[in-house]
């Protein structure tokens, strides 16, 4: 049912795409069998599923030192190392790995494929059981609800009573809240990152652009497109190209490309791609689309669309954290439009009015939405210090007993 | 603005049962005074924490569930980094996004004279915390007038260390002042105190219309001639 290798990359192998070849994670999955099917919020169950995982570091013999990560919308397993299916260093290296803000030397990192994720976890171009094809959009429409359910199974799988640490950024954070609600017990901190309790208009907006912009493209069939072996590329690729924008900040753009052309002296007076940052975006859109499911993006941008937390719980976001014991360390940033510090405040709020325990900073950054993902000192910072107070707290200081 | 440090000071004698007795660094004069008006174990928020000293020492020493607010990043990550449940923010603005009585006391330490909109803050503070503790320079301590009345000089005093136009000090006021303000406001004193420039405090005495008296002590106008600074512990009638 579930099988651990080790992937150390052969060493005579020539370092390429900045991959740290030193890095060594292992790849897992685990499944989710048709005996304990896993119950939707649509109402509908699924089963068989299939999760994979990348975990780094070493599980202590307590089990006490083991941190989920949650991965964004376009995120996967490999946070670290080299990513087995595009061939690129692992998403978020800059904050996992030896002596970092998660210090692999200390913690025990654990990363799945979020539910729908299809690189590697069952998706709608996984073959459905019960018809012997691709689900397309026979898949369920799921929610970060459903991811954290499953993240759950491999986690009681793994013999994890309690995660010393749920933390991720973005649709990771959404998890991150989702985790400290459903199953507060199992969570003994938690840091969401540059995230909110509930998806916005304005993002439900730009998430409609995207699906919309796939779905208007020919080859995307009605979901169908695996039978006919045609991926609706361009569909795809405009949507990741708007998403993009968003992700990053007036100033980050301007600072990159200002109005730079593109290999040439002049505009070309056609549609060309003449500026940078045409040029730029395109080549998000491109690389995107050999790497992401088209459907898989479907159903992840319905489920963050969905994601309101408050609404189970009376519309008030607090009563979602009464009795919780979990600490919280919210980050936010200063240019994040995307989730800006005022919905991650609502969060601090919430916390507050339900007296949980909660630290927060706004990290001053012109990188906007993406800064999760960069250096970031301050956030090492903030986030370093508060997992190592929690270590202290929970007896995770010195040697990690093996 | 930060009354003197003592480089090492031996715990002053507020015992929780729990608490280790240990030697720490960093602890001001006044923290004793400002932790003798905190009930131990009880629900407290600092406004303006700084690094979490004051937090930290109530911990230690009254067993306080603490929360912190603090503008600058430094001093919430040093705080965050002690195990201090503290959240980045502005008291003048911030205040509001705490429930109803969801403190038995809020402290405001060496703070006051440089909000915007003290008077809001106090009320803000006395919204989620059944009581507030209010720390501040004296403007009537005889120095200042000394330096004001006579040498016809902005005041330079160990609470008041920084030149005028350097100082984020925006609203003084003398603790003739801020009782007057805090009758106004309809607050009853529990208990005030001055400060002198060793951490010594001495009582204010019983003044009419402050309610019930708390024993004798200095006169509100002698306390405002020799305090170095005012400490207050307030509620709401």
């Amino acid at each position: 049912m579930t099988t651990a290798s080790e992937t150390k990359s052969e060493p005579d192998e020539t370092p390429k795409n900045g991959v740290d070849h030193t890095i060594t994670a292992s790849q897992g999955t685990f499944s989710v069998t048709e005996a304990h099917p896993l119950s939707l919020d649509s109402g509908r169950t699924l089963s068989p599923i299939n999760v994979a995982y990348q975990t780094q570091g070493v599980l202590n013999v307590d089990k006490s030192n083991a941190i989920l990560v949650c991965h964004a919308l376009t995120g996967d397993q490999f946070f670290s190392g080299r990513n087995l299916l595009t061939d690129r260093p692992g998403w978020w290296e800059t904050m996992i790995g030896p002596g970092k803000t998660l210090d692999t030397d200390r913690y025990f990192i654990i990363c799945s494929n979020v539910l729908g994720g299809c690189m590697g976890t069952t998706g709608p171009k996984d073959i459905d059981a019960g018809t012997g094809k691709p689900f397309g959009l026979n898949f369920p429409v799921i929610t970060i609800a459903d991811m954290v359910r499953l993240q759950k199974r491999l986690i009681d799988h793994l013999g994890i009573e309690q995660l010393f640490c749920v933390t991720g950024g973005s649709m990771g954070g959404m998890q991150v809240l989702q985790w400290a609600a459903s199953y507060p017990e199992a969570v003994y901190v938690a840091a969401p990152i540059a995230t909110a309790a509930r998806h916005s208009a304005q993002n439900i907006g730009f998430h409609e652009v995207g699906r919309q912009a796939i779905m208007a493209d020919p080859d995307w069939h009605g979901g169908d497109y695996y039978a006919r072996g045609v991926v609706p590329k361009r569909g795809l690729a405009v949507a990741r190209m708007a998403a993009h924008i968003t992700y990053l900040s007036e100033t980050a753009l301007q600072d990159k490309f200002d109005r730079n052309l593109q290999d040439r002296s002049k505009v070309s007076f056609g549609f060309d791609a003449d500026f940078q940052v045409e040029s730029y975006l395109h080549h998000q859109g491109s690389s995107f689309v050999d790497r992401f499911d088209a459907n898989s993006y479907l159903y992840i941008t319905r489920a963050m669309d969905y994601f309101d937390l408050a609404a189970g719980y009376d519309g008030v976001l607090a009563n979602a954290f009464r009795g919780v014991e979990t600490e919280f360390c919210i980050v936010s940033f200063t240019s994040d439009w995307l989730y800006p510090t005022a919905e991650n405040k609502a969060v601090v709020r919430a916390l507050n009015a339900a007296a949980a325990k909660a630290s927060f900073v706004e990290v001053e950054s012109d990188k906007g939405h993406n800064a999760f993902l960069l250096e970031e000192p301050e956030m090492f910072t903030t986030l370093g210090g508060f997992l190592r107070a929690a270590a202290v707290r929970r007896g995770l200081v010195g040697p990690v007993r093996r | 603005m930060s009354s003197s440090t003592n480089e090492t000071m031996e715990i002053p004698p507020f015992k929780t049962g729990t608490a280790p007795r240990l030697r720490l660094t960093g602890i001001r004069s006044d923290f004793p005074i400002l932790a003798g008006m905190v009930k131990p174990h009880s629900k407290v928020l600092d406004i303006g924490c700084g690094d979490g000293d004051l937090l930290h020492f109530l911990a230690l020493e009254r067993g306080v569930d603490g929360r912190g607010m603090e503008l600058s990043q430094d001093g919430v990550n040093a705080s965050v980094s002690r195990g201090l449940a503290v959240v980045q923010g502005d008291a003048d603005t911030d205040l509001v996004d705490y429930p109803d009585d969801a403190f038995d006391v809020v402290i405001l330490s060496q703070s006051l004279q440089v909000l915007h909109y003290p008077r809001k803050v106090l009320e803000q503070m006395l919204r989620t915390g059944r009581q507030a503790i209010v720390s501040f320079p004296n403007f009537g301590y005889w120095r200042v007038r000394l330096d004001l009345g006579l040498r016809g000089r902005m005041p330079l005093t160990s609470d008041l260390p920084v030149p005028w136009y350097d100082t984020a000090n925006i609203h003084l006021c003398t603790i003739l002042d801020f009782m007057e303000m805090c009758e106004d406001m309809g607050l009853n004193i529990e208990q005030g105190l001055t400060l002198d420039r060793k951490g010594n405090a001495k009582s204010i005495g019983p003044v009419l219309g402050f309610g019930p008296g708390f024993g004798r002590g200095l006169s509100p106008g002698w306390a405002n001639l020799i305090g170095e600074q005012g400490v207050f512990l307030l509620q709401k009638k």
